[in-house]
């Protein structure tokens, strides 16, 4: 009994270390839900570990199949989790990025491409296209 | 002999459920439930159908641009490029000149959307590919932007994309390192919407439609009118025909 109080104190005492020393080396990410009121497709547990098989999963049937419509789509992620200040998914900031699909990403040192193609930005829509290029019609 | 079996499995399916609904824990997915519970309303594209196109070329205006305009502003193709021989395009107008008479024909020309698509043959990866619907489509997921069915399209539909964009529209994601092709504007038609071209063309010139379905307008036309595919001889058996040239 005694030894469990023991052991139960130094690990009160320790953990603050522990947390101060996790500090010295990476800022935790900084995740901000952009619309709390809402539901994700799933708790969150599952969603921290499991979002990058769905989309993965998702991409092939909606690319190869045409499935459309379903609970997986990376443009409600965005539609939903872009933030309020930026409008976008991504911060733009080189150092300690916050945006968030990139603050867990850039503590994990995770490196995406989806948005070399994907849109980052909640409801964007492009301008008017520029005048028809020499060369569009030979 | 049967009945008891199928009793027995009836009740091993109840139990089943009654299973899935209680012992839920923490950890423990059970895909199945969560899908049959909350499945949102899916589409496929399906083999009973075949999308094609047929272009009126004696309607088609030579001065006119309308379906290259609404193309680039329907899949955001506006991106300032460094050389414009490098800028996309996913329809193009053409003009043809019979040398002996004169007589002038116009018509767009985009990706054919082949039966037998060479792009898809040499692509090395199988980023070239063609949906059951018919349509031939860049998985750009997969694409290593090699340009291999660039080379071997006789339509030189396609395009590739040299500098990174930021200015995609979140239904028709593209980006640099990657092949891309007029996609008969998927993210429209699989919502029961037209493609961008047709919808535009001043001059009704365009008609898109379910080449399977006997009672589409355009299968209708096709059996009445007399009707090319460009570079017939190579019998890729394209989805997009021509009337008038
Ligand atoms: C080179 C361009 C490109 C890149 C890079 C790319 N995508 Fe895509 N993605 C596309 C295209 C094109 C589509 C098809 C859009 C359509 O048909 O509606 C698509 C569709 C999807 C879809 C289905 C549509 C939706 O909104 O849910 C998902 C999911 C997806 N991509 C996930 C990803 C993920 C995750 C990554 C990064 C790992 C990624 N993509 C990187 C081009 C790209
Ligand atoms: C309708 C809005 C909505 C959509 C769509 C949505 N989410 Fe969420 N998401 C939320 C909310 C709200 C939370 C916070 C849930 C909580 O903490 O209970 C959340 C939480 C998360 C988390 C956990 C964050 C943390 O606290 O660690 C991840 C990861 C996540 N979402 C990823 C995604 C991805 C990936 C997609 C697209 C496939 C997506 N979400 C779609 C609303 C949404
Ligand atoms: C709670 C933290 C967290 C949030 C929020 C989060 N991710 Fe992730 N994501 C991760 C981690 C950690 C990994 C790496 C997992 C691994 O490699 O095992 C990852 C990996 C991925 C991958 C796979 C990358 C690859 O190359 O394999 C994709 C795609 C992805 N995330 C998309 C998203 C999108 C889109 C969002 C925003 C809607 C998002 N993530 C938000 C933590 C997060």
């Amino acid at each position: 009994m005694s030894r469990a109080l023991t052991f139960l104190a130094a690990l009160t005492l320790a953990l603050p270390l522990f947390n101060a020393a996790a500090a010295g080396e990476a800022a935790k990410p900084a995740i901000v839900i952009a619309n709390p009121g809402t539901q994700c497709i799933a708790p969150p547990e599952e969603m921290r570990r499991d979002h990058m098989e769905m989309l993965k999963h998702q991409r092939n049937r909606t690319m190869r199949l045409g499935e459309r419509g379903a609970k997986v789509s990376l443009n409600a992620c965005v539609d939903c989790h872009a933030s309020k200040t930026t409008g976008s998914v991504l911060s733009g900031k080189q150092s300690n990025p916050d945006g968030f699909c990139e603050a867990c990403h850039a503590f994990a040192a995770v490196k995406l491409d989806c948005w070399d193609c994907h849109q980052p930005k909640a409801g964007y829509k492009a301008a008017e296209a520029t005048p028809a290029p020499e060369g569009s019609k030979p | 002999m049967n009945a008891p079996d199928n009793k027995r499995r009836a009740l091993l399916a109840t139990a089943g459920v009654g299973a899935a609904g209680l012992v839920v824990a923490p950890g423990i997915r059970l895909i199945e439930a969560a899908t049959a519970a909350d499945a949102p309303k899916t589409t496929l594209a399906s083999s009973k159908v075949r999308w094609g196109m047929l272009v009126d070329t004696t309607k088609c205006k030579s001065d006119c641009n309308a379906c290259v305009t609404a193309c680039n502003k329907e899949n955001s193709i506006v991106e300032e490029v460094a050389d414009p021989r490098q800028r996309s395009q996913w329809v193009r107008k053409i003009d043809l000149v019979e040398q002996r008479t004169g007589k002038q024909h116009s018509l767009p020309m985009m990706c054919q959307h082949c039966t037998n698509p060479p792009c898809v043959d040499v692509c090395p990866t199988g980023a070239s590919f063609k949906r059951a619907d018919g349509l031939v489509l860049v998985d750009r997921h997969i694409c290593i932007g090699c340009r291999y069915c660039m080379m071997a399209c006789p339509y030189k539909a396609r395009s590739f994309v040299h500098e990174p964009l930021t200015t995609q529209n979140p239904e028709m994601p593209r980006g640099v390192g990657c092949v891309e092709s007029c996609t008969f504007c998927v993210q429209r038609i699989d919502r029961g919407l037209q493609p961008a071209c047709t919808e535009a063309c001043p001059e009704g010139a365009m008609l898109f439609g379910d080449l399977n379905d006997d009672n589409s307008a355009i299968a209708k036309r096709l059996k009445e009118v007399a009707s090319t595919q460009v570079r017939a001889e190579l019998k890729l058996d394209t989805g997009v025909r021509y009337q008038g040239i």
